[in-house]
């Protein structure tokens, strides 16, 4: 009885599916004409991409129209070749490859015959273009920037490649996809959803109307314009301070974790990147590997931190209850921290630091000793090493932050597993480490990082993720930017600290970044760095660096300079920091004398030094 | 080949087999011939690759004559754990194609092993069922057997596949061959009856339907106490999960299984463009009417009118070109296949061997079954292709081997005593 079931219903399914088929093909008539009427043309409509604004909504990027000539080789059929070719400023010959080229493609689907012609030449061909019989104008979106500036961070799009085709189905070839930066962060949002609609054709290929109705119709969804937490005039105030300098600037509103400016020099022109000439000029700026253009020193430049980095030392000292505001160290033109090597400070001999002067004068034996208390509090160096790194760590450094561009680099803060590796059977302690104290050792930060710790510090104790989305339209933004991340220190550590740096700018080694009417709170930095020439290690000239924030109260804008090889911190990187941090606040800058020598001073020469060939000194 | 064996080969089975392929091949032929640029033969286009898969099926299927007919028996459990790594395998190593994660990539070629879990599973089955201390009156022996077509499943499922998983519950039709208690049967029945009705209707008219069955029930035939005991149970169940089916399709359904539910119980009309392949489908086919028009004629197949028309669809092919006759053909050839398999099952003197003819034979009606079904509009949209006709590699290979196994099997059973 059971194995009867089994043929019964293979017989009943088999009679189902052939009656189905008499039905759709005998008794129902209306399928053949239908299928006779059934060419359909299926048309994309695509909604205009999203504008971005800037945080005041200055309108930054938006888009304009350009005309492509279509053609679809099959459909070619005795044209007047020569007045078309005159109307598209082409020669016969030209044409001729052209249809080549498009038939070899395929003589069946349409392909770009002439891509973008000027308003004019559109006008004109317009007109005429029923003569033409294969042929049409295909009206497609280019971006179009307001501002030759943020190109690193509003990053750009391009026509998607097999690879995107194939990870999302939602793209089809000839398409455009963001790339880089904001384009590519916010893609879904900038780009909406395309629409399609079904129009029926007759057998003369002409459209006759709807398909259907347009039941099978869908619209498209539009795209949703988005708000930039940048301010565009700090953007292009702060790429015009560094003309002629590499390096990247971070400035951040510690209130929110929201990214005020992100510049990172030599930098290009956003426009570069549209129309015609993208790919050309996309090649250049890709292979141009002395400046590197395309690089975002903001975001990936990994530089040892330096002095600054003597602040966090400070307050992990403190938070470690190793030193106290009152404790003090003698620098003799520096210390030995063993009994042969010697750590050298520009301090005068014998000065007696104490918390407050050792960070507006920037001393290496305070520092370095607070360091060595640090790790030598605990039993083995491996466990005080494992306590700093966790302070260090909480701070942001030494991994990604989880902004919302798709570049960036962690940055490095050691741990003990990396000093055990390096030193065999733990044959280290905590003077072996001792650079570290003075951020001249294992650690490397990238500016954002030093600007987003700075904002914590600004902020006594916590900080926003920095990020570059202000408002989505009809969305809210992620909520991991509204939650703030507390670092491992007490508050109340912060006010001594804050008092050095603000020290740093009314008496230390930045007076140079003083503001009237702002309190800023600074800290210089000269790292020492090192490439590497024909296979050979070079030390170059010190990176100029600086952090601050302002003002001391309700501080509104941390900033964290970095310009390569600039040598002192408040050579380069103080001044431009200060000039920032008053255009921000103030609107308007009172030091012409400082701002004019800043946008007039260049490093070519020092960097021309490193691909010269020839022998050079450096820190002149 | 050894002559006994070319012999005792079941060669009409071969036979049909051989023809299936062939129509298909050229079917897919038509359907991409407008599109393909280059050389058809290059193993670049469509089908040039099916043509290179065809002939390694075929030399597979001569491959799998000459393995001993211990092999597959002996090693079918190795095999289903080797299934499920692959299949595990997939979501760390898997190529993503079109949103699903069913492919490992080798070269240009790619391969879905969930194609080869089929006869796999089939095989495992068999050997599990075919033990003499198996008994599916047994419970655990029941969970035994219902677990090793579940974890496939579960395995493909979130590839997502979905129509691939469904094809394994296809096997339940084996266990119930079996000897499985017909009880689990008549629930699966009744549950997705009630399900559809409910969609239809609302859970009040079903469950008024219900009552009115039940008291017919009750006046005509039982007036035994234990009898009326437990149809009141199943009424009460049935009402509960007619009330719980609008959660079931809402929450755990996604949209999309929503939409094409809907369009086929006419309950939505389709404004979205989800129902555009079955109707072009339905266009391509209805417009074939008595003969076809003919061999690359057909208007939809070179308009390329009909999406995925190569792969899941490609039955539109036929019945555009080559009409009702064709469309006959190709179902009557199906029909005699799935037939000719459960006749070569019931004369098997070894329960391994029938089970897994049960087995071929189940996998195929649910595939043969549901494509078609969807391709004349007849249920709702489920991606899974026509054996040996749609183009894939994986696919045809898969079912090859399916068949090759069984008929290697079939090639024996005079030496089983």
């Amino acid at each position: 009885m059971r194995n009867k079931l089994f043929v019964f219903l293979i017989v009943v399914m088999g009679v189902i599916i052939i009656s189905r088929l008499f039905y759709l093909q005998i008794i129902d008539t209306r399928f053949e004409d239908l299928s006779k009427k059934n060419s359909v043309l299926a048309l994309y409509e695509y909604p205009e991409r999203g504008y971005i604004f800037d945080r005041n909504k200055k309108l930054i990027v938006a888009n304009q129209p350009t005309y492509d000539v279509m053609v679809i080789p099959k459909n070619v059929s005795e044209i007047d070749t020569s007045e078309f070719c005159k109307l598209l400023k082409i020669n016969q010959n030209k044409f001729n490859t052209l249809l080549e080229k498009a038939t070899s493609y395929s003589p069946r689907l349409p392909s770009v015959f002439v891509a973008q012609i000027s308003k004019i030449d559109y006008a004109k061909l317009q007109e005429k273009m029923w003569k033409f019989k294969g042929f049409y104008i295909q009206r497609r979106s280019l971006r179009k920037y307001y501002y030759e500036s943020a190109s690193n961070v509003l990053g750009y799009i391009s026509e998607v490649n097999d690879n995107d085709i194939k990870k999302d189905p939602y793209y089809q070839s000839g398409e455009l996809i963001g790339r880089q930066g904001i384009e590519k962060s916010y893609e879904k949002e900038l780009r909406g959803n395309r629409g399609i609609n079904y129009f029926q054709k007759d057998n003369f290929n002409r459209i006759i109307g709807s398909y259907k109705d347009g039941v099978f119709d869908e619209k498209p969804k539009r795209a949703n314009d988005i708000v930039l937490t940048l301010d565009i005039e700090l953007q292009q105030y702060g790429e015009s301070l560094m003309n002629g300098k590499r390096g990247g600037i971070v400035a951040i509103e510690p209130e929110s974790g929201e990214v005020l400016a992100l510049i990172s020099t030599p930098g290009y022109n956003p426009s570069l990147l549209v129309g015609r000439k993208r790919s050309e000029n996309f090649t250049k700026l890709y292979y141009d590997s002395i400046s590197k253009p395309l690089f975002d020193r903001g975001l990936q430049g990994q530089y040892p931190p330096g002095s600054p980095f003597k602040i966090l030392n400070g307050l992990i000292a403190l938070q470690e209850n190793v030193i106290t505001e009152r404790t003090s160290f003698t620098c003799y033109e520096g210390h030995y921290y063993t009994r042969s090597s010697f750590m050298k400070c520009h301090c005068d001999w014998g000065t007696k630091n104490v918390l407050n002067r050792s960070i507006y004068n920037s001393c290496n034996t305070y520092f370095a000793n607070a360091y060595r208390r640090t790790i030598e509090k605990y039993q083995s160096p491996e466990e005080g090493l494992t306590q700093w790194s966790n302070h260090v760590k909480s701070f942001g450094l030494g991994n990604y932050l989880g902004y919302d561009l798709p570049v960036g680099k962690k940055g490095y803060v050691p741990d003990a597993s990396f000093y055990n590796r390096w030193y065999p059977n733990r044959a280290w302690q905590g003077v072996t480490t001792i650079s570290n104290g003075i951020g001249q050792g294992e650690v490397l930060t990238t500016p954002i990082q030093l600007a987003n710790m700075t904002a914590a510090i600004a902020n006594r104790g916590y900080y926003y993720k920095p990020h570059f989305i202000k408002e989505i339209q009809a969305k809210s933004i992620d909520s991991m930017y509204l939650i703030p991340n507390h670092t491992t220190i007490a508050p109340k550590h912060f006010t001594p600290i804050i008092q050095g740096m603000s020290d740093v700018i009314q008496k230390g080694t930045a007076r140079i970044a003083r503001i009237k009417g702002i309190d800023v709170c600074g800290k210089t930095g000269t790292a020492e760095n090192f490439t590497i020439i024909d296979e050979k290690r070079q030390q170059l000239t010190d990176h100029s660096i600086f952090i601050a924030f302002a003002p001391k109260k309700n501080p509104k804008i941390a900033i964290a300079v970095f310009v390569e090889n600039g040598y002192w911190g408040n050579r380069w990187a103080a001044p431009i920091a200060s000039l920032l941090i008053e255009k921000y606040i103030n609107k308007e800058v009172s030091r012409p004398y400082l701002e004019k020598r800043m946008l007039e001073g260049t490093l070519e020469e020092e960097y021309n030094k490193i691909i010269s060939g020839k022998p050079f000194t450096i820190n002149e | 080949m050894n002559n006994s064996v070319v012999s005792k080969i079941d060669w009409p089975t071969v036979l049909v087999y051989l023809v299936l392929c062939g129509l298909g091949l050229g079917n897919i032929y038509s359907s991409t011939a407008a599109y393909t640029v280059d050389n058809i033969f290059s193993l670049e286009a469509v089908f040039g690759k099916q043509l290179f898969f065809l002939g390694i099926s075929i030399c597979t299927f001569a491959f799998v004559m000459f393995i001993n007919v211990k092999f597959f028996e002996r090693f079918s459990s190795i095999f289903y754990l080797i299934c499920l790594a692959s299949l595990i395998g997939l979501f760390v190593f898997g190529t993503t194609v079109s949103g699903a994660t069913s492919w490992y990539s080798i070269g240009s070629f790619s391969l879905q092993p969930a194609e080869f879990a089929k006869a796999i599973t089939a095989l495992a089955l068999a050997k599990l069922l075919s033990d003499i201390h198996t008994s599916l009156k047994k419970v655990t022996d029941q969970m035994y057997a219902f677990l090793i077509i579940l974890l496939p499943v579960l395995l493909i499922i979130p590839q997502p596949d979905p129509g691939s998983a469904l094809v394994f519950l296809g096997l339940l039709m084996v266990l119930y061959r079996e000897g499985l208690p017909s009880l689990y049967m008549w629930t699966l029945v009744i549950m997705v009856v009630v399900f559809l009705l409910t969609l239809y209707l609302t859970p009040f008219i079903v469950s008024l339907i219900l009552t009115t069955l039940f008291l017919i029930f009750i006046f005509t035939y039982g007036k035994k106490g234990k009898m009326i005991f437990k149809s009141i149970i199943i009424l009460f169940s049935c009402i509960s999960f007619a009330y719980s089916v609008n959660y079931i399709f809402n929450e755990v359904f996604e949209q999309r299984h929503r939409d094409r539910i809907n369009i086929v119980l006419g309950k939505a009309t389709d404004t979205r463009g989800i129902g555009y392949n079955t109707n072009q489908s339905e266009i391509a086919i209805g417009s074939g009417r008595w003969l076809g028009k003919g061999f690359l004629q057909g208007t939809q197949t070179e308009g390329n009118f009909v999406p995925e028309q190569h792969t899941d669809y490609i039955f539109s092919t036929v019945g555009e070109e080559w009409g009702f006759s064709g469309g006959v053909f190709v179902v009557v050839l199906f029909v005699f296949l799935l037939l000719r398999i459960l006749f070569i099952s019931e004369r098997q003197k070894n329960d391994f061997s029938r089970i897994y003819g049960y087995g071929v034979a189940s996998i195929l009606f649910v595939h043969i079954g549901f494509n078609l079904g969807m391709v004349l509009g007849l249920i709702p949209t489920i991606g899974i292709p026509l054996p040996f006709f749609s183009y894939g590699g994986s696919s045809l290979l898969g079912f090859t081997i399916l068949l090759a196994i069984l008929i290697k099997l079939d090639s024996n059973r005079v030496n089983e005593w």
